[in-house]
C-alpha cells in the first residue's frame, strides 16, 4: 500500500465523514460558541498564509530593489562612507563555508548515534537517556551552546584549532570552532531523519538479511544503511538549514572581522583556523540593532540568505519525494 | 558470495548474529559514540555552572532579586579593577529574569490558542487547496532565520509601533523612567509568537491526524456536529501534545537571542504589568539578548563569569523544559497517538 494511495483513501473517508451530518443537522446543532470556534479556526489559518505572503513578497520587493552584482561580488570594507563598504562576498563564502564544515562533522555522529539508538538500544535504559539527551540538545539555546562552545576552544588543549596571542591566550574563535558548535546544531536534524528511515526498514528485510549469513553489523553496513541514503540526506540538509540560519554562535564564536582573516601558514588550514562573518552576522551588523546601521544592505543580504534556507528546504522535499522507498 | 552460502548451513549461525566479536565491537563504539552526548551534556552545564559561581556566589540570593539599575551594575562589573580580589560582583538580575518570563509567557499563551485553532483548520475545516498551500506555509515560517524576523521587527514593526501605538501623553507620562522608542516587549512577543507558531502546529496537526477516525465518527453518528465532536473528542485526546507542544515552544522563547536583542531594545528595564497596556510598549531585555549584547565582554573575567550565571539559568530551565515535553510526547504514544 502505497502513501498515496492510504492519503487519497483518508481524505475519501474524511469527505464521508464530513457528509454524513450534515443530512441530519438542523439549524440548532450548530451553536454560536461552535460557529465562532469554526469562525476562529479559519481566520487563525489564513492569517498563517497572510503572514507569510506578506513577509515572501516584502522580502523579495526589498531585497530585489537593493541586490547588484557588485554587492554580491566584493569583500565588505570598514569605511565611514556607506558607498565604499563593500558588498557581501565574504559573509556568503562564510556562510556556505560554516554549513559545510558543520554538517560535514553532525552527519556521521548522528547517523552512528541513530543506528545505535534503533539497531541495538542496549541497555534500554542508557538509550531512553540518549533519546532525551537529543532532546535537550534540541532545546538549548544556541547562546548558550555558543559561550560554552568558547570556554572550550579557550582552553589550551584546543590552540591549534584558532589564533593565540603573544602571551599565550588563546583567542578561541575560528571556523573550526563556529563549524564544531553548529554541528550540535545540526546533530538532532540528522539523528531524526536517519532515525525516521531506519524505522520504516520493516523487520523482514533484516530477517532476509540474518538468513543471508550477515551478521547485524553488515547488515547495517550493506542493506540498512544504504536504503536509509535518502533519510540521511534529509536530516543534514535540513540541519544545514539550521546551521545557515543561525546567527548566536557567528556572533560570539565567528569573530566580529568582515572578512575571512586566515590564520597562520598552511594553506586550506589558515582559513579555517581564521575568523570571519556569515550573511547572518552581516545581517545583524548592518541593521539598525548593530554598528553598520545600512538597512539596503541587511536587506540585500538577507534575501540571499532566506533564498539559500528556502533552497534547502525545497531540496528536503524534493528527496523526500524521490527518495520513498516502497518496501514489498 | 561463497562464504554467505556457506553461512547457512553453518550451524551456528543464529546465535552468530549476537556472537560475532565484529559486530559486539561496533555495538560498543556507537555505544559509547551515543553516550558521549550525555557526557557532554553533563560537561556543558558543569563547566557553565563553575564558570558563572563567582557571579551567584558574589550575590547569594540577591543575585535573582530587584533593586538598583541592572544596566549600571552590569557596567559596574564590566569596569571592576583588574585584581582578582577587587572584582565587582553586584548584581540583582531580576529585570532580566523578569523579561525572559514574561516575554516567553505572553507569546506561549498566545501561541497556544492560534496554534490549536489553525491545526484545527488544517485538520478538519480547510479546503483541500487550502490544506496544501498550509502544509508549506508553516514549513516556511519555521524555516526563515531568526535574523530575518529580527530585521523585518526592527525595520517595520518598531517604527510602526513608535509611531502608531505611542502617543505623546504616553511618552510624557513615563519620561522619567524610561524613554519609549517603540522597541518594546509588545514587538518582541508578537514575532516570537509567529517564530514559535510553526513547532506548535506540527506537533499539533500530527497528534490531529493521529486520533483514530472511528473515535469522532463515534460521536458524529451520536447527533453532534463536526466542531463538537472535534472539540470534545479529538482535542481531549490530545492533551499530552498540546502540552508538549506549548512546552517545547517555551523552551524555544527562553532561548531566542538575536531576534529579542533586536526588538526589544535592550534596556534593562522590568516592565510592570499593572501598568496597564503601557508596559507592553516599554523596552526590556530578556537573559539570552543580554548574552548576545555582551558577547565582545566575555574576555573580560567578571563581566564573563556574570554572562555564563546566566547562560546557566538558561541552560537548566531549558533542559527542564525539553525534557517535560520528551516525557509528554511520550506518554502520548501508550496510546499510540502521536507516537514521535
Amino acid at each position: 500500500m502505497s502513501a498515496t494511495a492510504t492519503k487519497r483513501r483518508k481524505a475519501a473517508a474524511r469527505r464521508a465523514g464530513s457528509a454524513r451530518p450534515k443530512k441530519i443537522r438542523s439549524k440548532d446543532s450548530w451553536s454560536i460558541g461552535d460557529r465562532i470556534g469554526v469562525a476562529m479556526a479559519w481566520f487563525c489559518g489564513l492569517m498563517l498564509c497572510v503572514v507569510a505572503a506578506a513577509i515572501t513578497l516584502y522580502m523579495a520587493w526589498k531585497g530585489l530593489a537593493f541586490i547588484n552584482w557588485e554587492i554580491i561580488s566584493t569583500s565588505p570594507e570598514a569605511s565611514l562612507e556607506q558607498s565604499k563598504t563593500g558588498g557581501f562576498l565574504d559573509p556568503i563564502i562564510g556562510t556556505l563555508l560554516l554549513t559545510i564544515l558543520g554538517a560535514a562533522i553532525a552527519t556521521p555522529v548522528g547517523v552512528a548515534v541513530a543506528i545505535w539508538l534503533t539497531e541495538y538500544g542496549r541497555p534500554a535504559p542508557l538509550a531512553r537517556f540518549v533519546e532525551a539527551g537529543i532532546e535537550v540538545i534540541v532545546g538549548a539555546p544556541s547562546i548558550v551552546l555558543a559561550i560554552f562552545g568558547l570556554l572550550v576552544f579557550q582552553q589550551g588543549l584546543f590552540s591549534p584549532f584558532s589564533f593565540t596571542a603573544e602571551g599565550g591566550e588563546v583567542f578561541g574563535r575560528s571556523f573550526f570552532a563556529a563549524g564544531a558548535v553548529m554541528s550540535l546544531i545540526a546533530l538532532p536534524f540528522v539523528v531524526g531523519g536517519t532515525r525516521e528511515a531506519l524505522n520504516s526498514i520493516p523487520r523482514h528485510v533484516r530477517e532476509a538479511s540474518y538468513a543471508l549469513g550477515k551478521d547485524q553489523a553488515s547488515t547495517i553496513r550493506r542493506v540498512l544503511l544504504p536504503s536509509s541514503r535518502s533519510g540521511i540526506a534529509t536530516g543534514s540538509t535540513l540541519g544545514m538549514a539550521q546551521i545557515a540560519g543561525d546567527t548566536a554562535v557567528v556572533v560570539v564564536l565567528l569573530g566580529a572581522s568582515l572578512q575571512i582573516s586566515p590564520e597562520g601558514t598552511i594553506p586550506g588550514v589558515d582559513v579555517l583556523k581564521g575568523t570571519g562573518s556569515t550573511l547572518t552576522s552581516f545581517v545583524f551588523q548592518n541593521s539598525p540593532a548593530g554598528e553598520g546601521n545600512a538597512p539596503d544592505k541587511a536587506y540585500a543580504a538577507a534575501f540571499v540568505l532566506l533564498s539559500l534556507v528556502i533552497l534547502l528546504n525545497l531540496i528536503v522535499n524534493r528527496i523526500t519525494r524521490k527518495g520513498k522507498q516502497v518496501w514489498g | 558470495m561463497d562464504e554467505q552460502y556457506l553461512g547457512i548451513f553453518d550451524e551456528s549461525d543464529d546465535k552468530s548474529k549476537n556472537e560475532h566479536p565484529t559486530n559486539r565491537r561496533v555495538e560498543l563504539m556507537l555505544g559509547a559514540l551515543a553516550s558521549l552526548i550525555l557526557v557532554f551534556i553533563a560537561g556543558m552545564v558543569i563547566f557553565v555552572f563553575l564558570k558563572g559561581l563567582p557571579s551567584l556566589a558574589g550575590n547569594g540570593i540577591s543575585w535573582f532579586g530587584g533593586g538598583g539599575n541592572v544596566d549600571e551594575q552590569l557596567t559596574n562589573i564590566f569596569n571592576s579593577p583588574a585584581e582578582p580580589e577587587d572584582y565587582v560582583y553586584e548584581l540583582s538580575a531580576f529585570p532580566l529574569l523578569w523579561s525572559t518570563f514574561l516575554i516567553a509567557f505572553i507569546a506561549v499563551c498566545i501561541a497556544t490558542v492560534v496554534s490549536i485553532f489553525s491545526s484545527i483548520f488544517i485538520v478538519e475545516f480547510a479546503p483541500r487547496p487550502l490544506e496544501r498551500i498550509l502544509e508549506p506555509v508553516v514549513k516556511f515560517l519555521a524555516a526563515i532565520p531568526s535574523v530575518i524576523y529580527g530585521l523585518l521587527g526592527i525595520l517595520i514593526l518598531v517604527p510602526w509601533i513608535n509611531n502608531t501605538l505611542i502617543t505623546e501623553e504616553m511618552r510624557v507620562s513615563v519620561r522619567y523612567v524610561i524613554q519609549l522608542d517603540g522597541t518594546s516587549v509588545l514587538a518582541g512577543v508578537i514575532i516570537l509568537t509567529i517564530m514559535i507558531l510553526p513547532i506548535m502546529i506540527a506537533i499539533i496537526t500530527d497528534s490531529l491526524r493521529a486520533v483514530p477516525r472511528v473515535w469522532s465518527e463515534g460521536a458524529l453518528a451520536l447527533g453532534v456536529n463536526r466542531w463538537r465532536a472535534l472539540r470534545t473528542v479529538s482535542l481531549r485526546a490530545i492533551r499530552p501534545a498540546i502540552v508538549a507542544a506549548a512546552v517545547l515552544a517555551t523552551a524555544r522563547a527562553l532561548g531566542e537571542a538575536i531576534m529579542l536583542a533586536m526588538v526589544t531594545g535592550s534596556i534593562g528595564f522590568a516592565p510592570n504589568p499593572f501598568d496597564g497596556f503601557l508596559f507592553f510598549l516599554e523596552p526590556s531585555r530578556p537573559l539570552a539578548a543580554t548574552i548576545v549584547d555582551g558577547a565582545e565582554g566575555l574576555s573580560v573575567e567578571p563581566f564573563g563569569q556574570t554572562m555564563y550565571a546566566f547562560a546557566f539559568i538558561l541552560i537548566i530551565s531549558t533542559a527542564f523544559l525539553s525534557f517535560a515535553g520528551w516525557a509528554a510526547r511520550k506518554s502520548l504514544s501508550r496510546y499510540s497517538i502521536g507516537a514521535k
